[in-house]
């Protein structure tokens, strides 16, 4: 009874604070409200049996996926004319298209799902299990996913670099040309 | 703590308004930042709907994919953000609709 | 020494080579004795091989190497000597070298003195191969060298754009009836599995009885490649315009040895034609109707080498009729006959073009005969035998032909006077042009004499088209035996006579003036025959209505590409479908992320449904 109660807090924490995350003006606010809801979610993990998807929710998704996007928002120092502009544009036209479609496919869906029989979760699922599956029949899929990773390391180096770089590049040539202009006054 | 008694449907359909939040949000929203933030909200709402189908019939293979999930998602924020970069550099702005030389 | 044959075609070809890849570098003189004496050591070593030949009497088979090997048909390279090929031989190298010898001077001026000389021992070379050849395919390459040599020197000329249609003609026209024989010749590989000559023959004969009717099509599609090639009806309106090259051309080419390549090819292969009477007939039917058109063509030509075109597909319609009725060897001694006198009043008439600055029309010249004499009696001598005049060559011949068609059972007595007509006519005609030309009075002064490299080959065509008739061709190995009984002496009479009427008509009309007959010609009816006799029977102009318009108006039709706009149809269709889509392409991630949304609620729907 306690469990379910917990759920239903979780499960509204999730959907309000995803809500509210989506609809800030402001990315750093609206990170919070994104870190808040994953937090739900991971208690719902817990709930429904699964401790440690919880704890690699809160780890990795919540700590350090979350933590990437803030670096970001702090390297990019995004002013305030972004933000107004983005309420501005939240306009009838732009948002009434996505809202029907959002809704049909809502009602698809919760169609989909009130074919099936119903059934609750069932016991818990320990890390053992998971690492025994995880290291057992899916190894594949491990090295899949360490590839994708690697992939994903070089992808954003060298994005990154390129950025870097060309901003040491812009530098370098503003001060040549500084000092060319001093040499001319000399 | 046997997680017995939690109806499916509803951790289901939980999933289901997660998605279709981030859906909205992808749609709606033009900052490039909201838009890796909705990718991110979609991809956790698969993951419960993984994780609740692996407890339903207590295997670990859901919590497996959602592990996977994890992989990508982390991939894909490398990447997307190291973008993000790259077009506050060119666009000197976030507004994807700013972005739109590939108009056919 | 029979051993020497590959020789014969080999002096012109290493001739023919070397004056292609010097380029014309090197000079005249050795040029000329390059050119002419290689046909002239062909003509010495064909004399050496005709005496072995002569001696023995045996045909000789000389296989050189094979020429391909596909499955089970490997045709070889191989020559094949009989009376028919030495007789064939003699005239492509006695009268080759002689025009060879009259071109030296002929062409003396010309810019393009070495190609004139490859191209005319290429000439030779193919027309050599072509009657030495063992199997069908060999003469048929040898058949198509002919032709592609025939046409390079009827647009030796090529600046003038008229030339250059001539030959493209020539060519085109040509190639409809070898289109024709090579389909004969498939026929004959896949009925008979083979293709040389001898066994073919043998083959036939076992295989096909007389009247089958596979023989009587593969002797018409023969008669196709022969028709096409010796210009007779309904392929004969090249050899007018071909007489757009250089003028010995067209005495070796387009007189002497290439046009009657038909006649030696149907000879050739008699023994087919044997066993189909009806192709029989109709090469006979072709031949006399050719004649006839051929002859009332050349009563209204004024261009002094037209008529002498128009006479050549006349005397071949001869020798058609002569193969049509069964008289081969006379077809053949006529052949040969022809190709002397005619080659002469070629020759001859080059010789006036060469002195008059290539004056053509007959009507321009006159009195002649005191100022060019070697050319006069050169032309009266041709013209003599041509119009069969009792003891010069041609009167043997053609006698032999005419009294052959008369004893032909059925038809024989109208080809008899058919080619009767066509005798009256060709004296008539031959001695127009030698009064209108040689006498009257002077209207042109010669500015030159010919020299003695054109008055030697005259003087010796001369005495052969006189004595060339004496001599019997060794042909009775060749050709079956025909009946011997003299038909009455009425019949022979008449033969003899009528060239003489004809001599003394043209005398009356052209010289004496006692038979006027400007009041006939003068009035509409005469003007409008003699306009359409002028246009050669208005073939050119019915072929052009019903070939060549057809042709170009579908030509014009396809420019429009009907079938192309089916795909240009796709092609636009694509286009609109690319313009409505690319305004789909905004650039705009959201508006991508909502249509995809778009197509995962339909997919959805759809799955739904279908489950259901």
């Amino acid at each position: 009874m306690l469990e379910l109660v917990l759920f239903y807090m979780a499960s509204t924490i999730a959907l309000v604070s995803t809500i509210l995350a989506l609809t800030r003006a402001n990315a750093t606010h609206a990170l919070i409200y994104l870190i808040l809801s994953l937090l739900a979610v991971a208690v719902i993990f817990y709930l429904i049996g699964a401790p440690f998807a919880a704890a690699l929710e809160v780890v990795i998704y919540a700590g350090a996926i979350m933590v990437l996007f803030i670096f970001v928002i702090m390297m990019l120092n995004l002013g305030e004319k972004g933000d107004r502009r983005e309420k501005q544009l939240l306009k009838p036209q732009v948002w009434i298209v996505p809202v029907i479609f959002a809704l049909v496919l809502l009602v698809e869906l919760v169609l989909v799902l009130s074919q099936s029989e119903p059934a609750t979760t069932q016991g818990l699922v320990t890390a053992k299990q998971v690492g025994l599956t995880l290291f057992g029949p899916y190894v594949i899929a491990v090295e899949i996913a360490s590839m994708l990773l690697l992939a994903g390391l070089v992808g954003a180096y060298h994005l990154g670099r390129r950025y870097l770089e060309e901003g040491r590049e812009a530098k370098a040539t503003r001060d040549k040309g500084h000092q060319i202009s001093q040499e001319g006054v000399r | 703590m046997d997680g017995v008694s939690i109806p499916l449907d509803h951790v289901l359909l939980l999933s289901a308004l997660l998605f279709i939040c981030g859906l909205l949000g992808l749609m709606m929203r033009r900052n490039i930042i909201f838009i890796l933030v909705s990718l991110e909200v979609m991809l956790n709402s698969s993951a419960v709907a993984f994780v609740a189908a692996g407890a339903r019939w207590g295997q670990a293979d859901g919590q497996i994919v959602f592990m996977l999930i994890l992989a990508v998602a982390a991939a894909e924020v490398a990447v997307g953000l190291g973008l993000v970069l790259q077009i506050q550099r060119r666009f000197k702005s976030l507004d994807m609709d700013d972005a739109n030389r590939m108009r056919g | 020494m029979l051993k020497l044959l590959p020789l014969i075609p080999l002096f012109p070809l290493v001739s023919s080579i070397l004056l292609m890849v010097t380029l014309g570098k090197m000079p005249r003189r050795v040029v000329a004795i390059l050119g002419a004496g290689s046909v002239g050591l062909a003509a010495v070593v064909t004399v050496l091989v005709g005496l072995t030949f002569m001696a023995s009497g045996q045909p000789h088979h000389q296989v050189l190497w094979t020429w391909m090997r596909v499955g089970d048909f490997s045709p070889d390279i191989a020559f094949y000597l009989d009376g028919l090929t030495l007789v064939m031989m003699s005239v492509i190298t006695g009268v080759g070298f002689l025009i060879h010898l009259f071109s030296t001077e002929f062409m003396e001026d010309d810019v393009s003195f070495s190609r004139y000389f490859a191209y005319l021992n290429m000439f030779v070379f193919a027309m050599l191969i072509l009657v030495m050849a063992d199997n069908l395919l060999l003469l048929y390459l040898g058949w198509e060298g002919v032709g592609a040599c025939s046409y390079l020197l009827i647009g030796f000329w090529y600046q003038d754009p008229a030339n250059g249609a001539a030959a493209r003609k020539a060519f085109v026209v040509t190639r409809i009836g070898d289109a024709a024989m090579a389909v004969g010749l498939f026929l004959l590989l896949t009925e008979l599995g083979t293709l040389d000559i001898q066994p073919l023959t043998e083959v036939a004969k076992s295989k096909w009885q007389v009247g089958d009717t596979l023989p009587l099509i593969a002797c018409l599609l023969l008669l196709g490649g022969a028709v096409g090639k010796s210009a007779q009806l309904p392929l004969h309106t090249w050899l007018p315009d071909a007489m757009a090259g250089p003028t010995p051309v067209s005495a070796l080419i387009h007189a002497a040895t290439m046009v009657t390549a038909g006649v030696y090819l149907i000879a050739r292969t008699h023994e087919l034609f044997l066993l189909a009477p009806i192709a029989m007939l109709v090469v006979a039917f072709v031949g006399l109707i050719t004649s006839l058109m051929a002859a009332f063509t050349a009563l209204n030509q004024h261009d002094i080498k037209r008529i002498l075109a128009y006479s050549t597909i006349s005397q071949i319609g001869y020798m058609f009729l002569a193969l049509g009725v069964g008289a081969w060897a006379a077809g053949i001694f006529h052949l040969v006959t022809h190709a002397f006198f005619k080659a002469l009043l070629f020759l001859a008439a080059g010789a006036v073009i060469h002195c008059l600055h290539h004056e053509h029309n007959i009507f321009n010249m006159g009195g002649l005969r005191t100022r060019l004499p070697v050319v006069f009696w050169s032309f009266l001598i041709g013209s003599a035998a041509l119009a069969a005049l009792p003891l010069t060559s041609g009167f043997f011949s053609k006698d032999m032909i005419l009294l052959q068609a008369y004893k032909l059972p059925g038809a024989g007595p109208w080809l008899w006077v058919g080619g009767l007509l066509g005798a009256l006519l060709t004296a008539i005609y031959s001695f127009r042009l030698v009064f209108v030309v040689f006498f009257g009075e002077a209207k042109m002064e010669p500015d030159k004499l010919p020299g003695i490299r054109m008055a030697l080959p005259l003087s010796v065509l001369c005495a052969l088209s006189i004595v060339g008739g004496w001599f019997a061709l060794p042909l009775s190995s060749v050709f079956p035996a025909t009946g011997d009984h003299h038909p009455s002496h009425l019949v022979e009479g008449i033969s003899i006579a009528i060239p003489l009427i004809g001599l003394a008509i043209a005398y009356l009309i052209f010289l004496g003036g006692q038979l006027n007959v400007e009041g006939l010609v003068n009035s509409s009816g005469g003007q409008r025959l003699k306009k359409f006799w002028f246009s050669g029977w208005a073939i050119d102009w019915l072929y052009d209505q019903l070939w060549v318009r057809p042709y170009k108006f579908l030509a014009l039709i396809l420019k429009r590409e009907c079938v192309d706009d089916i795909y240009n149809t796709i092609v636009s269709f694509s286009q609109f479908l690319f313009m409505a889509l690319s305004h789909t392409q905004t650039g705009r991630l959201r508006w991508y992320a909502t249509s995809m949304v778009f197509g995962l609620i339909l997919v959805i729907a759809l799955l739904q449904g279908v489950i259901r």
